[in-house]
């Protein structure tokens, strides 16, 4: 399995905190990895990191098979690239219609000249429409998105993401505030996204977790604590030092 | 030979009393009398220097009373005496020698002398060397100034010879350091000059380089072949090289008649309308004189004719510069001189250089003062509570408005001032208030509306005041101990207003930091500011925090607005003049930071006066280019000078 | 699903009908006409009103559609007219000096009228040369161009510098205020070039033209209304587009347009500069019709009442801005212009030309807080829309996302 993403002995520091302290990750091509930890372990810093929201201090951070650096490029260039980002808050474009937003993440040309130029074809309208089937929201197209439950947007959020077709999903809390019904459908769908992409999951929920059934890497104070399935790593000490406390 | 007689009778006469009576003057003034009588500037010379110079102690009275034009002359037999108005067009004279009154003359029996202004200004130069000895300290001082104005190669002596006796120790000074500056000038010595050249080389005093610089000021001259001996060169010019252009030269030399002049487009254009016939000038139609070319083949054919003076080719105009040589002569011939007058000129450039650039800083210093002032109610409101009020610079211009309604009711200006302060204070306060409870509050979430809205409240306010006050200026008088300026030296001084800015701006400086750091509203805002949610569990009230804090800073831009209308106008736009300043220093600086708005202030106004500075004659220019350089200022640090980082100054 | 753009947006067609009729009833009953029901003055001003539409339709574009608070766009505005105006100004001043040379017994040489016109405009100021920037003010067809050339490169520029480090929300309304400032003041200085703050004057007479004023002005109106319908059709077709979703989705929440993969930076400095350039085009057609353009117009109070126009229609759509700065302005003219009939309170006369101001400022604010929907809300109110009830939150986190009351469902 080649790897698609690799961030290696990057630190960060706000205002003398070391908000992330020499973490190096790798993820491969097709595979889902959640990513745990405390409160303030990093799990944020990192992934603003990852989408150059955040410049680190100092570390490499190597995308795709050519080997590219992603600390030079802006945010919309890597997510061009391939990287995609769920948000923890549901956001979407509140006052455009769920079509709208679904438009407007369809994997096309970002320049603003063809977008400009670019007039909604009958297969890009399919597309979305096959999208919104898969996120359950085929029936609230016409709707503006703002309308729509919490739980809805974090699918639609989800749904934009997947017309986005990057190779790399990283997804903040997904399961936050949902449902028991919702959470089995968002488990459903990161599922079958990490079919044909890398997806990351950062979580708190243990259940949730659990169920994705996936390799776990345990970030504290800003660097990997333990990696392994999630068995292996709740039964690490250290780990049940720093979630229970000592 | 009635008239040889009385001649000799006069003279007879004088002799008789020069021996009757040892010192007389008259018989001096006889001597000269034609010439005074005369009374023509171009011959008086000799008879001031005699009378002057006579040693007799009755000079000074003769030439004072000849200056204040009371000096008359008996027509019967030409002696002068000193006349005082009696009754009926008569006067009483007075001897000069005796003192004594000689009698009573009707007045067209007597001349009166009316010397005239130049003539009075000659008498006043001779009188200096009594005046410089006279008992009265006033009148020394007035000789001094008197001398100092106009100085002159004459009065060197006098001056040298008054330096000793004289008792008071100050004019003492003044005395030595005026001999030396005459003695630069006038004279006759070469080494003396240097050396009192040398002297004076460290002096920042504008005296000192008005007597230098006539010394190295040069004039332009032409020789024909080669330079000529014996005049102080300063330097040859080559025509076509550094700042003499080619025109430049030829120029000169149709000024002092040394080439004839060049035919101008104008002239040759009036030559041309002279000489029309039949619709042609020199053989070319009118109607094609529309290009240069055309003109200037009419023009050689009229000159060819004789018609009009021929061209003066380039050649020619070459030739002519060729065979000139171009210099420029220092008016002073002694190159000795105007070489130590160079350098200590240079010398003195520098200095003053160096304390232009301290006065600069003074400046500087006092307009950052100002900008921290106007702008430091806002780095509470801006700054501490990310509330973007347009109308603080209404409020700016309350308080000035508050100070000028205060001196109307209280005419003693430094107590009207003291009301005023507390007094704007409480107007603004409560406007800020108002102005919170009423509008601001809804609309903490949204600084784009409160933008907004603050500035319909801005425009609402000014034509307010201009309701009231109407629209010409309002003055806001400073008390008198402000008046003036402390002056460090002939270049460096400031005026006591600034200085009381100043001291107001570490004095708020030290106000805020007390307020944000050491009392209960300082940590509540900052809690509310910071975290408003937890704030409010924690039993602080936001409402009640925000509205005290933007009545705070509301209340301090009032003080702010006394402060500033005491130098500048107090209009209904005074405001508006300030609020663009204001914004930029908080953002330049940093928001958050009362720091950063002092950091921030500072540069724009070391800024501003640095840009004028460079371009003295133009302060729009100034402010425009300050205003550019902010922007990309921003670039750089868009933050400002002191940012917040972390991931709280991010989201 | 695929309908035409003029069926997905049938206010384009309302609109375009509107200022149609509105053309063609002021032109049947102008002097020009000859039915003389309305004054050729007031003419002017229905022209001027609507170039003042078309930098408002500009203003919503960046600011309701985009949430850029720019003000700065009245220097644009400004710009425009002083580009057109220098060729105006040198056409009509070359056409006196060429009729006044005529009667010397020696025909002028070019260099010789260009020095005359030189001292024709520039005496003023106490200079006689034309300086750089009128270089090519003898050409109607570079000034034109240059009409949306030099607004359009000035916000190029600036936009670049303020959109790439960043700035936003009301730093960047600060920021653009600096710039109208800077810009004012330097035009202000006599030896800026353009007549320091005497301006351009005379640019109602065009050169070479005999007609009357009565149908001068109607051709300014005829040439701003087309531009008005051809800047809102413009503006529509953007607006209803993917770009038009971007640009919304840069005004509620451009970090998460980034994250699409959109360059933020680039959307909004073509934005910022299509702008410029359609206020630097309303500029060129507004002064003509004034007559007279000086740096007092381009001073940054001006942009700020562009924004408080856009406030009052409603931002946000397009019609809310036209209707906003027609009726605000029109307003204004009536108030300020000594129309209005003063009111006696018996102890005190409310004379309008003086409190009209203080009105404007207030209702403003009464607008911002009661009403951000401004008079478009009225067309709601008529159409049934209603607002979203989302507890007070705005629809996104930046500064110039849609509050929930202007928002519609």
């Amino acid at each position: 399995m080649s790897t698609l993403l690799e961030v290696s002995g990057v630190s960060v520091t706000f205002d003398g905190f070391r908000a992330i302290n020499n973490l190096s990750f790798q993820i491969g091509e097709a595979e889902l990895r959640a990513v745990i930890g405390p409160n303030g372990a990093g799990k944020t810093t990192f992934m603003d990191i990852v989408t150059g929201k955040t410049r680190p201090d100092e570390g490499r951070v190597i995308w795709g098979e050519k080997s590219v650096s992603l600390l030079k490029m802006s945010e919309a260039k890597i997510a061009q690239a391939g990287i995609g980002r769920k948000f923890q808050k549901p956001t979407v474009f509140e006052d455009q219609t769920v079509q709208e937003n679904l438009l407007m993440a369809l994997k096309k040309p970002r320049g603003w000249l063809p977008v400009l130029s670019y007039r909604a074809k009958p297969e890009d309208l399919d597309k979305v429409a096959e999208l919104a089937t898969e996120i359950g929201l085929v029936d609230e197209l016409t709707r503006k998105s703002g309308e729509l439950s919490h739980g809805q947007k974090q699918w639609l959020e989800i749904g934009m993401l997947l017309a986005q077709e990057p190779r790399l999903l990283l997804v903040d809390e997904p399961a936050a505030g949902m449902t028991p019904q919702e959470r089995e459908h968002t488990t459903d769908l990161l599922l079958e996204a990490a079919k044909t992409r890398a997806v990351v999951v950062v979580e708190h929920d243990m259940e949730f977790v659990r169920r994705l059934n996936c390799k776990v890497t345990v970030l504290h104070e800003g660097s990997v604590l333990a990696e392994g399935s999630l068995d292996h790593v709740t039964s690490n000490q250290e780990v049940i030092d720093v979630y229970l406390g000592r | 030979m009635l008239r040889l007689f009385l001649a000799g009778l006069a003279i007879l006469l004088s002799c008789v009393m020069a021996t009757a009576q040892e010192g007389a003057i008259q018989p001096l003034l006889q001597e000269h009398q034609a010439v005074i009588a005369k009374s023509s500037r171009k011959t008086i010379g000799p008879a001031i220097d005699a009378i002057a110079n006579s040693g007799l102690p009755q000079a000074q009275v003769v030439l004072e009373t000849w200056a204040a034009k009371s000096m008359w002359m008996r027509k019967s037999d030409g002696l002068l005496f000193a006349g005082e108005k009696a009754e009926d067009k008569s006067y009483h004279l007075t001897d000069f020698d005796t003192g004594e009154v000689v009698g009573t003359f009707p007045k067209k029996e007597l001349k009166q002398l009316k010397p005239n202004s130049g003539i009075r200004a000659m008498i006043g130069t001779a009188l200096v060397q009594f005046q410089l000895l006279d008992s009265d300290r006033a009148k020394r001082q007035d000789a001094l100034t008197s001398i100092q104005r106009d100085p002159e190669a004459a009065l060197l002596a006098p001056l040298r010879a008054s330096i000793k006796p004289e008792p008071d120790a100050d004019l003492k000074a003044q005395k030595r350091r005026l001999e030396r500056l005459l003695t630069i000038g006038y004279d006759e010595d070469t080494a003396a000059r240097i050396a009192a050249i040398g002297e004076m080389s460290g002096d920042l005093g504008v005296d000192v380089r008005a007597t230098l610089n006539p010394l190295v000021a040069t004039t332009r001259n032409i020789a024909p072949g080669t330079v000529p001996n014996g005049v102080n060169i300063a330097v040859i010019l080559v025509p076509g090289e550094d700042s003499f252009s080619d025109a430049e030269a030829y120029d000169l030399l149709v000024a002092k008649g040394f080439a004839p002049a060049r035919v101008t487009a104008d002239e040759m254009r009036h030559r041309l309308a002279e000489n029309i016939e039949g619709g042609k000038v020199g053989g070319v139609p009118v109607v094609q004189l529309d290009e240069e070319e055309a003109r200037a083949r009419a023009y050689a054919a009229l000159a060819e004719a004789g018609k009009v003076p021929s061209f003066v080719t380039s050649a020619e105009i070459h030739s002519a510069l060729t065979s000139y040589v171009f210099y420029e002569t220092y008016a002073e011939p002694s190159a000795k001189v105007t070489t130590a007058a160079q350098s200590a000129l240079d010398k003195i450039a520098l200095k003053v250089g160096v304390n232009q650039t301290l006065d600069l800083t003074l400046d500087a210093l006092s307009l950052a003062s100002i900008y921290f002032l106007a702008a430091i109610g806002l780095a509470i409101t801006f700054g501490v509570m990310g509330v973007i009020n347009m109308a603080h610079g209404e409020f700016i211009m309350m308080g000035a408005y508050t100070g000028y309604v205060v001196q109307q009711f209280i005419p003693d200006h430094t107590v009207s001032i003291i009301v005023a302060i507390p007094l704007a204070f409480a107007v603004t306060f409560a406007a800020g208030v108002a102005m919170e409870r009423l509008v601001i509050r809804w609309l903490y979430a949204r600084p784009l509306e409160t933008l907004l809205a603050t500035f319909g409240i801005s425009i609402a306010l000014q034509q307010l005041a201009k309701n009231i006050f109407g629209t010409q200026a309002r003055p806001l008088t400073a008390p008198g101990w402000l008046d003036g300026a402390w002056m460090m030296n002939d270049v460096v001084s400031i005026s006591y207003i600034r200085i009381a800015i100043f001291i107001l701006a570490l004095i708020f400086l030290g106000v805020f930091l007390f307020i944000m750091k050491r009392t209960r509203l300082g940590l509540e805002t900052r809690a509310v500011t910071q975290n408003p949610r937890m704030a409010a569990s924690m039993g602080i009230n936001p409402g009640r925090v925000n509205m005290l804090t933007f009545g705070l800073g509301s209340g301090i831009a009032g003080i702010a607005g006394v402060a500033i209308g005491l130098f500048a106008k107090v209009t209904s736009e005074l405001g508006n003049d300030y609020i663009v300043q204001s914004f930029m220093t908080v953002v330049v600086g940093g928001v958050g930071n009362i720091w950063g708005t002092l950091a921030g202030a500072a540069m724009i106004g070391f800024l501003q006066k640095g840009i004028e500075w460079l371009n003295p004659s133009n302060t729009l220019a100034a402010q425009t280019y300050m205003i550019v350089f902010i922007i990309i200022f921003i670039q750089f640090r868009p933050r400002g000078i002191i940012a917040l980082k972390g991931r709280a100054a991010g989201d | 699903m695929q309908r035409s753009f003029i069926a997905k947006n049938p206010s384009v067609l309302i609109f375009l009908a509107c200022l149609a009729l509105f053309t063609l009833m002021v032109t049947i009953f102008s002097e020009g006409f000859g039915v003389g029901m309305i004054s050729t003055s007031f003419v002017k001003t229905l022209g001027k009103t609507l170039c003042l539409c078309l930098i408002a339709v500009a203003m919503d574009l960046i600011w309701g559609f985009t949430g850029i608070l720019s003000l700065g766009h009245f220097a644009f505005f400004g710009l425009g007219g002083y580009m057109i105006g220098m060729w105006l100004m040198y056409e009509r001043t070359r056409l006196i000096v060429v009729e006044s040379l005529s009667q010397t017994e020696i025909p002028p040489t070019r260099s010789e009228i260009v020095d005359a016109i030189g001292n024709q405009i520039f005496g003023v100021v106490g200079a006689n040369e034309f300086p750089l920037i009128w270089a090519f003010a003898d050409s109607l067809f570079l000034q034109l161009v240059l009409v949306v050339l030099v607004p359009g490169l000035l916000a190029l520029v600036f936009g670049w510098l303020a959109f790439r480090s960043r700035v936003t929300g009301v730093y960047l309304s600060i920021l653009t205020q600096a710039m109208t400032l800077a810009l004012a003041l330097y035009l202000f200085q006599n030896d800026s070039g353009l007549r320091g703050n005497n301006g351009l004057s005379g640019l109602q007479n065009l050169p070479g033209v005999d007609a009357s004023q009565d149908v001068v002005s109607l051709w300014f109106l005829w040439a701003s209304a087309v531009a008005l319908g051809l800047g809102y059709l413009l503006a529509a077709w953007v607006v209803s587009g993917k770009f038009g979703s971007v640009i919304r989705g840069i005004r509620d929440n451009e970090a998460r347009v980034r994250f699409l993969g959109y360059s933020v930076e680039t959307y909004k400095l073509m934005i910022f500069t299509l702008t410029a350039c359609i206020a630097a085009i309303a500029g060129a057609l507004y002064y003509p019709q004034a007559g007279i353009i000086n740096p007092a117009e381009i001073a940054p109070i001006a942009s700020i009442y562009l924004a408080v126009w856009v406030a009052i229609g409603g931002r946000g759509r397009l019609y809310g801005a036209v209707i906003g700065a027609a009726f605000v302005s029109l307003l204004s003219t009536w108030f300020t212009g000594g129309q209005a009939p003063n009111i006696p309170l018996g102890f005190y006369t409310i004379k309008w030309v003086d409190w009209w101001l203080v009105l404007l400022g207030l209702s403003f604010v009464a607008v911002t807080l009661f009403a951000p929907k401004g008079m478009g809300g009225l067309v709601d109110y008529w159409t049934q829309r209603r607002s979203p009830n989302r507890h007070g939150a705005n629809l996104g986190p930046n500064d110039g996302a849609m509050r929930e009351q202007e928002a519609s469902k």
